[in-house]
């Protein structure tokens, strides 16, 4: 039988052991709720049966009174677990800013995921406990869903946008790794390992890897390569908004509206460039779609990104 | 209406529906009376319920070792079949067509239903749709799921997708038909003095039903079509990389599965709340509060769709909305079950084969109701949805809850339908392995979806085994349950007593008119002079 008979998945992220306790929650009052409507059943059923001489005189009458009752008590009850799973699904979508940030792109059928560092992995990835990890991930072909039930979380994977979740691992250990949507032919098998290392061994770990160009570094390339720097670089005299500064600021459009330059944003001014004009700007950017693939397009993004920390004083940089 | 009345003596004066027609087939095909194209459908809901029932018993055989048995290929075509056939060929039309046709205008004491020969032609459609289905099948299968998700659906699966998607578009037609023709009879066709408040409930949940027929299948039939657009001529509308969005398809989706939810589950509230009075000889708790917890799923069932897609990658916002809504429709569920629990309060409660499957009912529908409180919590959903711990969510409340409920209606109906009583030890029997196969099966899917077991896995981690092992074991208990009463039902037909016009005295007009009743139902058009459910030992003051 496998490795023997299981009634709890691991707990082995922050997030999980919060979500132990609503679990917990929600198991006492759907127990409670069973066990009063089983209980009255067969209470009702044994002492009301046919043949029994029970008293059957004054009735439950005026049901208006008693209706109110229990809806209103069922209801603020349901309530009550409504919040508490609210915030920590609110939680769930607010990743602290010193998450690290791992590049999670989906196919039929495997996982490949690319750490800051540029060191790459399939169907595998390594963390260090008790640091926040981001996952920002796109899918090449159909829906996924990256799923880590010892994290208790989950989020599908699109073509053609982000999905982004966070997690902190607090356990070390190896733990699954399941696509959650169903992918096709191989779907059941697109799994992988999740392995949660202390960070001395994480660091033996990433140096083993071999010597590897940063994301940022190979994005840096890319924009030269595929002369995004002709318009957008310092030297350019091509009115272009300049890229600096960029992420994670109000950007105002042609239109009058204003979007907040998150990866989103970028891709798509990439790959649809006259969907969002950005003001005082005139719409000359040709489009990449179909020219630049998934992981190089997150290498692009990655390093107009680390231009936005340039700002940033207190930013680390990679040595250049 | 007398409160109780025992009139055992057969029908003399009338042929009966069965008889006055002739018997041959064509007399069969062509009938325009509800009750005879009821039984056409019986015949066929049945046919196709075998059919979804042998691919699930092949999933649970597949599913008893983690490495599978079956081809992957194989194995998603089987997942697929089995939810397209028991969703569109089962349960949708399970209590509408065949117990609702039967027993709408016998128990508001019209003739037929309002347009006979549209009814016809909606069997018509759905034997087409379901031919189509079968086809589909038997052409290679579809791959996709009864979900059909994009862009999977229009780009990637190399199934037959828009054959299957056919079929279902069809048997839309047979749905939106029955549901006009249930809401025109109802409004139109009641005997004199059949005031609102004077309904059985069954007759509020179908018509209740019939509304969210009429609303919603339209949008499934245009969600297809996109759909076959996007696949046959490159129409770029659920596909990225032809300028689509992926999550649009989900929306139509399930802005017209999650309502079809409630299509399949209201009849079965309505069969419930007939069969426990009757075998409680108590009027239904708190009628008006159940009339219209009825009714109010036909508002609310459309505003929860987006509870299906908490980790779909759609706004937090509306995440945060849809929960709150889907925490509201549990009211009116709750108010069903306290109020059937109420009934029983101080009655004289027999147990029946009927009463046991409803019991067995609310037993079930209040267990998947339950767990409805862990998937429409947004945390606690991220972690279970695509699991098994929703795979067992939904079973409890469609199979556990409505085929209960189909199958305490199909033999508290049996003898009006058929003039025939089954065998009580064999149905009880029946009714028992049911809920406990049902039981066995499903439970141990909680917990497998809790522990991180994804759906629509041909293989599976090792340490899953112990959980999938009892699934199957439960499952093979299940089916013995639902083919028991296939035998003894059928032989019945043949040497089953004598059923008289009301064998359970129970209230409503459909009870006083002759078992099988007669082609225009009754001899004399009723008068109703008293609410429903006035059972012994005296008429009740009404409540509420």
């Amino acid at each position: 039988m496998g490795e023997g008979i299981q009634i709890q998945p691991a707990t082995a992220s922050a997030h999980a052991s919060e979500m132990n306790w609503l679990f917990g929650g929600l198991l006492v009052t759907s127990a409670m709720i069973l066990a009063l409507v089983f209980g009255l059943i067969i209470l009702f059923c044994v002492r009301y049966r046919r043949n029994s001489p029970a008293e059957r005189g004054n009735r439950l009458g005026k049901t208006w009174r008693l209706e109110v009752a229990w809806t209103s008590a069922t209801f603020v009850l349901f309530l009550g677990l409504y919040f508490w799973g609210a915030d920590l699904y609110v939680r769930l979508h607010q990743p602290p800013a010193d998450a690290s940030e791992i590049q999670v792109v989906a196919k039929q059928w495997m996982w490949k995921t690319e750490h800051p560092g540029g060191q790459r992995e399939i169907d595998s990835l390594h963390i260090p406990v008790d640091r926040p990890v981001r996952l920002v991930m796109t899918s090449q072909d159909v829906i996924h869903s990256f799923a880590i039930p010892a994290f208790r979380i989950r989020q599908d994977v699109l073509p053609g946008r982000y999905e982004t979740i966070w997690f902190t691992p607090t356990k070390v250990g190896e733990y699954r790794l399941f696509c959650a949507e169903f992918c096709g032919t191989e779907h059941a098998h697109m799994t992988g390992t999740i392995t949660v290392m202390e960070p001395g061994d994480f660091q033996c770990w990433l140096d083993d890897q071999g010597a590897a160009e940063t994301i940022v570094r190979q994005g840096e390339g890319l924009f030269r390569q595929f002369g995004c720097s002709g318009c957008h670089g310092n030297a350019s005299t091509v009115h272009a908004p300049k890229l600096e500064g960029l992420f994670g600021r109000p950007v105002p459009l042609a239109d009058g509206s204003i979007v907040s330059a998150d990866e989103r944003y970028i891709r798509d001014s990439i790959l649809m460039p006259r969907n969002q004009i950005a003001a005082g700007y005139p719409a000359i950017m040709p489009s990449f779609a179909g020219q630049i693939g998934e992981e190089d397009l997150m290498k692009l993004i990655a390093y107009i990104k680390s231009l936005g920390d340039k700002t940033a004083s207190f930013a680390e940089r990679p040595a250049s | 209406m007398t409160a109780a009345t025992f009139t055992d003596k057969p029908a003399v004066s009338v042929p009966s529906y069965l008889m006055e027609e002739g018997s041959t087939l064509r007399s069969w095909l062509l009938t325009h009376d509800h009750k005879r194209i009821a039984i056409l459908y019986t015949i066929s809901i049945t046919l196709f319920f075998f059919v979804g029932g042998a691919a699930a018993t092949l999933i649970r055989l597949n599913l008893v070792t983690p490495q599978g048995i079956f081809e992957p290929g194989t194995y998603n075509r089987l997942f697929s079949i089995h939810g397209i056939v028991m969703v569109w060929f089962f349960l949708i039309p399970s209590i509408p067509n065949t117990l609702g046709n039967f027993l709408l205008p016998l128990m508001i004491g019209a003739k037929d239903l309002a347009f006979p020969r549209i009814n016809l032609f909606s069997w018509y459609l759905f034997v087409a749709a379901g031919l189509l289905a079968l086809f589909a099948v038997i052409a290679g299968g579809v791959d996709t799921g009864w979900t059909f998700y994009t862009p999977f659906s229009t780009m990637y699966s190399n199934s037959y997708v828009i054959l299957a998607i056919s079929a279902v578009f069809v048997s839309g037609f047979s749905s939106i038909l029955t549901g006009l023709n249930f809401i025109v009879t109802v409004h139109k066709m009641r005997a004199p003095g059949m005031t609102w408040y004077r309904l059985p409930i069954f007759v509020w949940s179908n018509y209740s039903t019939a509304i969210i027929m009429v609303l919603a299948t339209p949008i499934l039939a245009i969600t297809l079509a996109l759909l076959a657009a996007e696949r046959l001529l490159r129409v770029g509308i659920f596909d990225p990389a032809l300028g689509g969005d992926p999550l649009l398809f989900q929306h139509l989706f399930w802005f017209y599965s999650h309502p079809a939810v409630y299509i399949m589950i209201l009849p079965g509230f309505g069969v419930i709340s007939e069969v426990i009075p009757c075998f409680s000889r108590k009027p239904i708790f708190g009628y008006k509060f159940v009339a219209w917890a009825s009714v109010s799923f036909t508002a609310v069932s459309f505003l929860v769709w987006a509870h299906h897609m908490f980790v779909s990658g759609m706004s937090l916002y509306a995440g945060l909305v849809f929960s709150l809504l889907s925490y509201v429709i549990a009211v009116p569920s709750a108010i069903k079950v306290f109020n059937w629990t109420a009934t029983l309060h101080k009655g004289w409660i027999s147990f029946n084969a009927p009463m046991l499957y409803a019991l067995g009912f609310i037993g079930l529908f209040t267990t998947g109701g339950l767990s409805g409180l862990f998937t429409a919590n947004l945390a606690a959903d991220v972690h279970v949805t695509d699991t098994y711990f929703v795979v067992a969510h939904f079973h409890y409340i469609m199979v556990g809850g409505m085929v209960s409920a189909y199958f305490a209606g199909l033999h508290f109906w049996w003898p009006k339908i058929t003039g025939r009583l089954y065998h009580e030890w064999w149905a009880r029997v029946a009714a028992l392995l049911i809920f406990f196969g049902f039981n066995l099966t499903f439970f141990p899917q909680f917990i497998l979806g809790y522990l991180g077991m994804e759906r629509r896995y041909y293989a599976y981690p090792p340490e899953f085994q112990f959980w999938n092992v009892l699934s199957s074991a439960g499952a093979s208990i299940l089916a013995l349950g639902y083919v028991l009463p296939l035998f003894y039902l059928s032989w019945s037909l043949v040497k089953g007593q004598r059923a008289g016009a009301n064998p359970w005295a129970a209230t409503g007009l459909e009870w006083r008119t002759s078992s099988p009743p007669p082609k225009h139902n009754f001899d004399v058009t009723p008068v109703v002079t008293r609410p429903p459910y006035q059972y012994r030992p005296e008429p009740e003051p009404q409540d509420a």
